[in-house]
């Protein structure tokens, strides 16, 4: 046990009767709920280690190019299909530009659609979830409709989406917004379920405890009992799904890109880069190698992120 | 038990049906026109005949019917006559593919062995390397084994298909040049020779999809019995003298497989869909590479199919877990 009791001193009443009837009074100051979590956290090395590199990746990719000052687009043409060097640490690619840089582009946008589509997936899902555990009569209709999109073959129904919206959205927004609009979109409205699923579940329990009754007993409001009540104490499955969201996220966009249907060739993501790299695989396989690993490392930290704060985060392993 | 699953496959059909809907009015957005690839100088009624005679003139309902219609009743008449030689679907119009203008389900049947044999098989190749190492790292929880088990399957599900594919393809064909990086369908077993090429293009796709899958089953399955090790029957098992093999391997892995069981029956659909990639990297012409042409040449029939072909599948293998969980859960009583 990490958790100290606080340790108690009986009170100081002595000979007088009354001295039995004195509170104990606690030496220890009371400890914080997230002080606790962050302690279990720390104990899990392998979750320790990916939120380090997860952090470093997102820090790599997004302070990166201010001290990399090669342009992601820039075209070299004499300098293509150049491998590794100081001039260009990952080399160059078949138009002259630098991989490097081309990665930390890539990654930029890899990560803001991981994010962006986790954070839709979550706002989408929690709320869901919240409504369909808290008012028992859209419980039936609101799981219903989570069943229905769980059987949506969902791969397949994002390619469509993809091919179907591209243009439209294209001509709305310009190339690039329109087609991060339409990823982060299609991956949101796709991804949602497991979160709802999951905090209905809390919810339900939650609403039969004392709490609950309480606050209902001085006239909280609904919204006000979903909002001070309810909504944080089921953070904690939330939070987990965040980790395992923007996972999810970033393999799905990358999957996109790689099957060709994701965003344009000049805009480079990981996937992007992979798919591009696999033409050339042959001559220069190292340049598959590279966002493979982006993409792979990131996703494998977060998911160990997310282990470590499932353990963090569920009062029956903490302290063990 | 009978009841239940009767009644889940009729609740099964409004569900079908609605999902049927959801992609037909996600395709009938679609901007492209069929049309679009005929040269420019055909005049304006043609094209609008042209559109006519693949069935675009109706209104939208009247179309919806038609399909449904099509696939649920025409096609299975199809299916009886091809096996029974009757002739029931003579003259009724089938579903036909803009691409090829050729019966839709007769190329899925083309390509369905392609995609079963490599996604069958990496499955059960998944399935069999996954219960081992779930069973032993729960048995030996912490051990060494056990964490390497653990990094294993975390890798495996971190890393995307379409990576380990294409790393495999660079060791392997690349540089070693032992298994070809290209899926040959045209490729004829009857000999040994035959055999063992088919053998050797079959490895590397088999393997990236055997390794997605074991890495999720192997955490089901040590999850599972971990749940299990410290139930009292198995203390009751022990006590009354059994060996440690029968009780780990008989009283603990029958419980435990329960859970793992419609764990692996409700990942078939998934591995069907996360096909279409690896399909994509080895160039197999299973169905997934079908569905990608198919939306790249905005084939919308083709299309609508594969993607009910695949919602199909989805609430099948739910089905076939909820009642194969109250088949071997004798508490589970669904009545």
């Amino acid at each position: 046990m990490t958790e100290p009791t606080p340790k108690v001193i009986p009170g100081s009443g002595g000979a007088t009767p009354a001295g039995a009837l004195t509170d104990p009074v606690p030496v220890t100051p009371p400890r914080s709920h997230w002080r606790d979590v962050w302690d279990q956290f720390k104990r899990h090395k392998g979750a320790l280690l990916g939120g380090i590199i997860f952090l470093l990746i997102v820090l790599a990719v997004f302070i990166g190019p201010f001290f990399w000052s090669i342009d992601a687009t820039y075209i070299d043409i004499r300098a293509r299909n150049q491998g590794p060097s100081l001039a260009h640490p990952f080399g160059t690619d078949q138009l002259g530009r630098d991989t490097m840089a081309r990665m930390m582009a890539g990654g930029q946008t890899s990560v803001a659609v991981g994010i962006t589509a986790m954070a839709l997936a979550l706002v989408l899902g929690s709320f869901v979830g919240l409504i369909a555990g808290y008012f028992r009569k859209l419980d039936g209709p609101l799981m219903r409709l989570t069943d229905l999109f769980l059987a949506l073959p969902l791969l397949p129904l994002l390619l469509v989406m993809v091919m179907l919206f591209r243009g439209s959205l294209n001509q709305a927004f310009g190339p690039e917004t329109g087609i991060f609009i339409l990823i982060v979109g299609a991956i949101g409205i796709t991804s949602w379920m497991p979160t709802a699923r999951i905090v209905r579940g809390d919810v339900l329990a939650l609403k039969e405890r004392e709490f609950v009754l309480a606050a209902r007993s001085i006239g909280t409001t609904n919204t006000k009992m979903i909002i001070r009540h309810i909504l944080p104490n089921v953070m904690s499955p939330i939070m987990v799904s965040a980790t395992l969201g923007i996972a999810n996220a970033i393999i799905t966009e990358s999957a996109l890109s790689f099957l060709g249907l994701g965003f344009p060739p000049d805009f480079p993501t990981w996937g992007r880069l992979l798919f591009d790299a696999v033409d050339y695989l042959q001559q220069y396989p190292e340049r598959v190698i590279w966002p493979g690993v982006a993409i792979s490392l990131t996703v494998l930290s977060v998911n160990y992120l997310g282990d470590g704060l499932r353990d963090a985060l569920d009062p029956r392993i903490r302290g063990r | 038990m009978l009841t239940f699953t009767i009644r889940r496959l009729v609740l099964s059909i409004p569900t079908l049906l609605f999902i049927s809907l959801v992609i037909f009015l996600l395709l009938e957005l679609a901007p492209g026109d069929p049309t679009a690839a005929q040269p420019l100088t055909i005049p304006p009624e043609v094209r609008e005949r042209l559109r006519e005679a693949l069935g675009l003139g109706e209104p939208l309902h009247v179309r919806f019917v038609k399909w449904i219609v099509q696939f649920f009743w025409i096609e299975p008449q199809v299916l009886l006559d091809h096996l029974f030689g009757t002739s029931f679907a003579e003259g009724k119009q089938r579903l036909i593919s803009w691409q090829t203008r050729s019966p839709i389900m007769d190329i899925v049947v083309q390509r369905l062995p392609q995609t079963l044999w490599v996604v069958g098989l990496s499955y059960v190749v998944g399935v069999l390397i996954a219960l081992p190492i779930g069973i032993l790292s729960a048995y030996r929880q912490y051990s060494i084994f056990d964490q390497i088990g653990t990094f294993v399957s975390m890798l495996g599900f971190s890393v995307p298909t379409f990576f380990t594919g294409v790393l495999l393809i660079v060791i392997f064909s690349v540089h070693l040049g032992w298994f070809p990086s290209i899926y040959d369908t045209t490729l004829v077993v009857n000999s040994w020779d035959n055999f063992m090429a088919q053998l050797r293009q079959m490895v590397m796709p088999v393997f990236v999809l055997a390794l997605f899958n074991a890495a999720q089953i192997s955490r089901f399955m040590r999850a599972s019995m971990l749940d299990n090790l410290n139930q009292d029957y198995v203390r009751t098992a022990r006590a009354k003298g059994l060996s440690e093999r029968v009780v780990v391997l008989v009283h603990v892995l029958r419980n435990s497989m329960i859970p793992v069981v419609t764990v692996i029956a409700l990942g078939v659909p998934q591995v069907f869909g996360g096909a279409i990639i690896t399909e994509q990297v080895f160039k197999v012409n299973g169905i997934g590479q079908l569905l990608i042409t198919a939306i790249q040449a905005n084939d919308l029939p083709m299309v609508q199919t594969l993607t009910f072909i695949f919602a199909v599948l989805i609430v099948l293998f739910n089905l076939i877990a909820d009642v194969l969980y109250g088949v071997l859960d004798p508490r589970i009583r669904y009545d």
